[in-house]
């Protein structure tokens, strides 16, 4: 193989399918960019939704835990904590995510421990919206199962 | 060494491995919290052990990457570097911020380092890889450009050669993905668009840009091959790093909100991903059966057939078992990505580091011909030991994720076993994948004997 290839042709087979592999992701890049709205329910993005992003980012959640299955592999997967844990019930999930922030740490011996970050009233309450929007994202039917 | 400039790249090289000590060591304290919870909680929890273990990481690779640069830089271009000074100036900036992030990760909450570094002025702060206070963010980006300045100049103002221009293309990629890092939507599904940005693009295109110009430079020293030869196989690896690699950047956009396209986009383009790697494998075996010098370093040169195989195994193969939506619908988030995660770091990162120090330092130490038989035995030992615990750890964590995905994964919701029981019944591979971990550690702590190994005259 290599003996028919020239140099030049290396080079050109370089210059030319970089082209057209940086043409046409940017050009995916657009689609989706315009399609993210739709798919994620951008106008659900309330104050209180964008806050909980921001706690969520702030404490470092994603160090532990996946979201959407991105993330650590030490804790629960939480895009769907609303379905899992709050049995796509709003005010049920608000109050259990309000006792469990509460408990931390557990005192089960050598269980993984998730820390006490102290939260605020409020700040637990934009945390549970940015995960129920999370929970929401259309994003092909993942988790195969409600255990995440 | 031909100029004496490329003595800069000494200290880069030396604190580079520094920072892979501490990776290690926070990798096993990870290993250990896996299996005990209760092990240094609640002084350091998971997730500043983690952050500092990829942070660290991350950190350790550019600072392998610049060093690698500065000493083969001035040998490609024939001529001194453009300003030592600035890269002497810019290495104890970037150490010293590097420590500093480092120490803020463990010294105070990560939510008060957030408050302390005014995250709230342009938050990009608490997003994986990307934990670094936007503060140190700004300072990368002036550490990257006065590297890429300082390298630009050289090249510019001395002979240009295939290498040295491919190096500067992964670079300037480099630098613009990061760019990325700055940019943090309300939106999550845009934010985690955008993120692999900065990700894929930096370790799946631009970072083998970088790869490729390392190993096609120590090949040309160690074996005497033709440099129009090595041009060309370098050439063919990157243009395929980039057909593959920028539209496979997809097999990320399966199941995190983005448009269904992305599934036959992603797993037909990343399915190609392993061929610039399998390519490399070729190139540097080829290379070494046809050398036309015997150099006395052969370390260095298993160190390049070593990366070649390993990162094409860790990138190439590991990344092919789960690249496949159908596949990945199961196995996205679970112990297999992580399998995949640190042999391909390893493989293809690390050992090119790896490879590069290993022909450089006896030099850089005044031993042109490579160091001595002694001692290149003992980093034999130290090459294996690493390998071999790495495959391991891989190992432990494929079975890891086989039995998670098993339990927790395929059967429907009735069935399914939940999360935290799923893994309290793995935990006997977790012990393996610790074991393994500490061979590394030993693997890396015989590496740094071989330096201080004396020859018998």
């Amino acid at each position: 193989m290599s003996e028919r290839i020239t140099k030049n042709m290396a080079r050109n087979i370089y210059f030319g399918g970089g082209l057209f592999a940086i043409l046409v992701f940017a050009g995916l890049t657009v689609d989706t960019v315009q399609k993210i709205p739709e798919l994620s329910h951008d106008d659900k993005i309330t104050e209180s939704v964008a806050l909980g992003k921001q706690v969520w980012e702030n404490n470092n959640c994603v160090g532990c835990h996946t979201i959407m299955g991105e993330g650590a592999y030490y804790a629960p997967e939480l895009g769907n904590a609303f379905q899992r844990l709050g049995a796509s019930d709003e005010q049920a999930f608000k109050t259990y995510l309000a006792g469990w922030m509460a408990a931390q740490p557990l005192d089960t011996p050598d269980r993984r421990k998730m820390p006490q970050f102290h939260l605020t009233q409020e700040q637990v309450n934009n945390l549970a919206d940015f995960l129920i929007w999370t929970s929401r994202v259309n994003n092909q039917e993942w988790p195969p199962n409600i255990k995440g | 060494m031909k100029y004496s400039s490329q003595m800069v790249a000494k200290p880069y090289f030396i604190f580079a491995l520094i920072l892979l000590a501490g990776e290690i060591v926070f990798g096993l304290a990870m290993g250990a919290q896996y299996l005990y919870g209760d092990f240094l909680f609640p002084a350091i929890p998971f997730n500043v052990l983690r952050m500092v273990h990829t942070n660290l990481l991350i950190v350790l690779l550019l600072f392998g990457f610049m060093g690698a640069t500065y000493y083969l830089i001035p040998e490609e271009s024939e001529r001194e570097l453009w300003s030592p000074l600035l890269a002497k100036i810019t290495f104890w900036v970037f150490a010293a911020a590097g420590v500093a992030t480092i120490l803020g990760y463990l010294l105070v909450p990560y939510a008060t380092l957030a408050e302390l570094t005014y995250n709230n002025i342009l938050p990009t702060m608490g997003r994986e890889f990307l934990e670094q206070p936007t503060i140190t963010k700004i300072g990368i980006v002036f550490v990257v450009l006065s590297y890429i300045l300082n390298v630009t100049m050289t090249v510019v103002k001395g002979r240009r050669t295939t290498i040295s221009v491919i190096l500067l293309t992964g670079l300037f990629g480099l630098a613009f993905f990061f760019l990325f890092a700055f940019y943090v939507p309300e939106n999550l599904v845009m934010d985690k668009f955008f993120w692999w940005f900065v990700v894929h693009l930096w370790v799946e295109a631009t970072w083998e840009l970088i790869l490729g110009a390392l190993l096609a430079f120590v090949l040309i020293k160690t074996t005497g091959v033709d440099r129009e030869h090595i041009d060309k196989w370098l050439y063919l690896i990157i243009a395929m790093t980039l057909i593959s690699g920028l539209a496979g950047t997809g097999h990320h956009f399966f199941y995190i909100g983005t448009p269904g396209y992305w599934l036959w986009i992603g797993s037909i383009a990343s399915a190609a991903e392993p061929i610039p790697f399998f390519l490399m494998i070729l190139f540097a075996f080829n290379m070494a059966k046809n050398r036309r010098i015997q150099h006395n370093n052969k370390i260095a040169l298993t160190w390049a057939k070593g990366t070649a195989i390993v990162g094409f195994l860790g990138a190439g193969v590991w990344g092919f078992i789960h690249t496949l939506a159908p596949i990945n619908y199961y196995t996205h988030g679970t112990q297999l990505t992580a399998a995949h995660g640190h042999l391909a770091f390893f493989g293809a990162y690390v050992m090119i580091c790896f490879t590069v120090i290993s022909y450089a330092m006896p030099i850089l130490r005044g031993r042109a011909h490579g160091n001595g038989v002694k001692a290149q035995k003992v980093e034999l030992i130290s090459f294996w030991m690493m390998v071999i615990g790495m495959i391991g750890i891989t190992l432990a964590l494929t079975a890891a994720g086989i039995i998670q995905i098993e339990m927790q994964r395929l059967p429907d919701s009735a069935h399914a076993i939940g999360f935290m029981e799923t893994q309290a019944a793995i935990s006997s591979v977790y012990a393996i994948r610790l074991a393994f971990g500490l061979m590394v550690l030993g693997g890396l702590l015989t590496y740094f004997y071989s330096f201080f190994v004396k020859e018998a005259e």
